[in-house]
């Protein structure tokens, strides 16, 4: 061997040895995938509830040494891919995913996103828990998926609990019989419309406005001059973030003077009750959260690591979906993914929002209404939980 | 009456949309896929300036339109007058310029998106009610709409008053021949696109009183401006007017008094029959 080929072999060895730590310091991770909407349509959402969760997350577990598993601590690795806001993009993420090997997949953003991938992570043998999706085929699904679990509850659940919410307002005397209802045409708020028109209806509900608007609507000028012309008692809109904010502000410069006022996605999204102010007051939407120190705390710890403020809808839920898989990984030891599946549906977990259970492959508590009162926005009606907040009257939009 | 008081508030929303369109593919020739991203910047300029500095977003245009001016001068020097010396014919030049703008528009998201992140941006500005005839309307958008009309008449005059305009005019109908006549046609186009690039932003900055914007409601601006100046006819900014006055009137119309779900489906319709009835547009010329 002469001079040259020895001092390429020494090279060669020096300069891949940190290559060769590294591979070693990657074993010595746990890998988890995360998908979403960076870009598109979901984006704006995907930017408050999901994607700081799982940076939170992340940094907590980390923090404190990694996931306690049989095989010692283990450091935490996020794999990060963006969908776009398509649902062929999500299941080419999750597929890409499965392909770089990573231990676990978390919850993918959205309904449709969420049950587009379903046969995917069934087929790849990846246990699904999903979040942010809303649905009423959870029996169906699960029955079909065996390792799918359903942590945002059913449609019907929030379109009955909010249409319940105004039933007792005009049980009790507080509101006449008459409302308005508006949804956006498209997914959830199609769906929540047409769960809503029955319920309303059994509830001894006079509908006397019912109109669809298309997603991206400039002007909902007309559409709320002509549910005011209607002359209700009560205002709901099975909305969408960009309508849901278009909506309120009209509702405060045509002075809408109803008693009670609904308006289902957003509501519970910090940007709004930084653009409205004190004038948000009493509105009722999808979500709420039971106010106690250790959510306070979750909010607070929320902003200081991630920058971003925690909505109040699904990002509670979001962190305790996060502390149940937590726990399941440290008892199971290992990422094994029938462990993990089997683990899930056998037990339940001490969680911020209380006892979190996922038994039967859904979650059998969450919130469903909120309403802001005095800056927070309060639980006023859900599943599985008893104790709420009082509802108040809507007085005007000072 | 309401009808047509929000169906002409909304028109100018329109019109203001697609000014800034009309100028750089009507009259500079380039088309602009990037065009509603570039609103949506100056969006998130006024909406940046209104919560950092409780700037009012009318204040923020003297900030937010030399800078997308100069900006979108930039752009054209450096990446579109390398398209327009290479393009043999017109037509190779617009596939040129929309797969280039195309890839502009996302660049403009991810910088957007790693500036600002991904959430909704949104605040209050004269969200109050002003009356017209005993009716409340939101003042946002009746200042938005005196703000569009003043800018659509100033270009108006402007393009049909002064020499510039006149040589703007010139390099639209006809740029070899321009060039015979000693006009800078490089220079002219230039102007033009950078021009459209400041009037789309300023178009931001004024939606952004009441509409809520993140980094990626740019193709929503985009689709409508190029409705609005396809309909209106190339090459004259009063075709775009006529144009989005026409697609507010019957948006409002429809949403009152038949379904606002059939809204969508009203203005395409608009759309197509327009097309059908004057393929070069309300105002356009033939093509040759």
């Amino acid at each position: 061997m002469d001079r040259r080929s020895v001092i390429k072999l020494v090279g060669a060895t020096a300069l891949s040895a940190p290559f060769a730590r590294v591979a070693r310091a990657q074993d010595a991770t746990v890998k988890i995938g995360v998908v979403g909407p960076r870009t598109g349509l979901m984006a704006s959402g995907a930017a408050v509830t999901h994607f700081p969760q799982f940076k939170l997350w992340e940094h907590e577990v980390n923090a404190r040494g990694g996931l306690k598993l049989k095989s010692g601590h283990k450091k935490v690795e996020l794999i990060e891919y963006d969908d776009r806001s398509q649902p062929g993009e999500t299941i080419k993420a999750v597929e890409r995913l499965a392909a770089d090997k990573v231990d676990f997949i978390m919850p993918i953003y959205g309904t449709g996103y969420n049950l587009a991938v379903a046969p995917v992570f069934d087929k790849l043998g990846y246990p699904q828990v999903t979040q942010a999706a809303v649905t009423d085929q959870i029996d169906t699904l699960t029955k079909r998926y065996p390792r799918l679990f359903i942590v945002q509850g059913s449609t019907t659940s929030y379109a009955s609990s909010a249409v319940g919410v105004l039933k007792k307002l005009k049980d009790d005397g507080k509101i006449g019989n008459k409302v308005a209802v508006v949804n956006v045409a498209d997914a959830f708020g199609i769906e929540l419309a047409n769960a809503g028109r029955g319920i309303f209806d059994k509830s001894g509900f006079e509908i006397v406005y019912d109109k669809s608007y298309p997603l991206g609507t400039q002007d909902l000028a007309p559409v709320m001059k002509s549910a005011k012309a209607a002359n209700p008692d009560a205002f709901v809109a099975w909305s969408y973030p960009p309508d849901t904010f278009g909506l309120a502000e009209l509702a405060k410069v045509e002075n809408l003077n109803v008693k009670a006022y609904y308006s289902a996605v957003a509501v519970a999204f910090p940007a709004f009750k930084k653009k409205f102010g004190s004038a948000i007051e009493n509105v009722l939407g999808c979500g709420g959260i039971q106010d106690s120190a250790e959510i306070r705390d979750f909010y607070k710890r929320h902003h200081d690591v991630t920058g971003v403020d925690a909505d109040y809808w699904a990002s509670p839920v979001y962190y305790s979906m996060l502390q149940m898989l937590t726990q399941t990984f440290e008892s199971v030891g290992a990422m094994d993914r029938e462990a993990i599946t089997a683990h899930l549906k056998s037990h339940t977990f001490k969680t911020i929002i209380g006892e979190m259970d996922v038994r039967k492959q859904k979650l059998t508590r969450y919130w469903t209404v909120g309403q802001w009162q005095d800056g927070t926005f309060h639980a006023v009606a859900g599943v599985g939980f008893t104790d709420f907040k009082p509802v108040r009257l809507k007085t005007g939009w000072a | 009456m309401d009808v047509i008081i929000i169906g002409l508030l909304l028109g100018g929303n329109y019109a203001i949309m697609a000014m800034g369109l009309q100028l750089q593919y009507g009259v500079a020739r380039i088309m602009n896929l990037a065009s509603g991203e570039v609103l949506v910047c100056g969006a998130f300029g006024a909406i940046w300036l209104f919560t950092a500095y409780s700037l009012s977003p009318l204040l923020a245009l003297i900030g937010v339109v030399p800078a997308a001016f100069v900006v979108n001068w930039a752009i054209y020097w450096l990446m579109i007058l390398p398209l327009v010396k290479r393009a043999k014919t017109q037509g190779q030049l617009e596939v040129d310029c929309i797969l280039a703008t195309f890839g502009l528009s996302f660049m403009a998201i991810g910088i957007l998106l790693a500036m600002f992140g991904g959430e909704f941006l949104a605040y209050s500005y004269l969200a109050r009610p002003f009356e017209i005839l005993g009716q409340p309307y939101s003042l946002n958008r009746v200042v938005a709409f005196l703000c569009s009309t003043v800018l659509c008449v100033g270009l108006y005059l402007w393009l049909h008053h002064t020499r510039a305009g006149l040589t703007l005019r010139a390099v639209s109908v006809n740029p070899s021949a321009a060039g015979l006549v000693s006009i800078n046609v490089a220079r002219t186009s230039a102007l033009a696109f950078a021009l459209g690039g400041a009037v789309s932003a300023s178009g931001g900055a004024l939606l952004s009183m009441f509409l809520t914007f993140d980094a990626s409601t740019g193709v929503m601006f985009t689709m409508k401006a190029l409705v609005i100046v396809i309909m209106g006819g190339l090459g004259d900014i009063r075709g775009s007017i006529i144009a989005a006055f026409i697609l507010g009137l019957t948006e409002t119309a429809v949403a009152t008094y038949i379904d606002p779900g059939l809204t969508l489906a009203a203005a395409y319709v608009l759309f197509i029959v327009i097309l059908l009835v004057r393929p070069e547009g309300l105002l356009g010329r033939p093509s040759s």
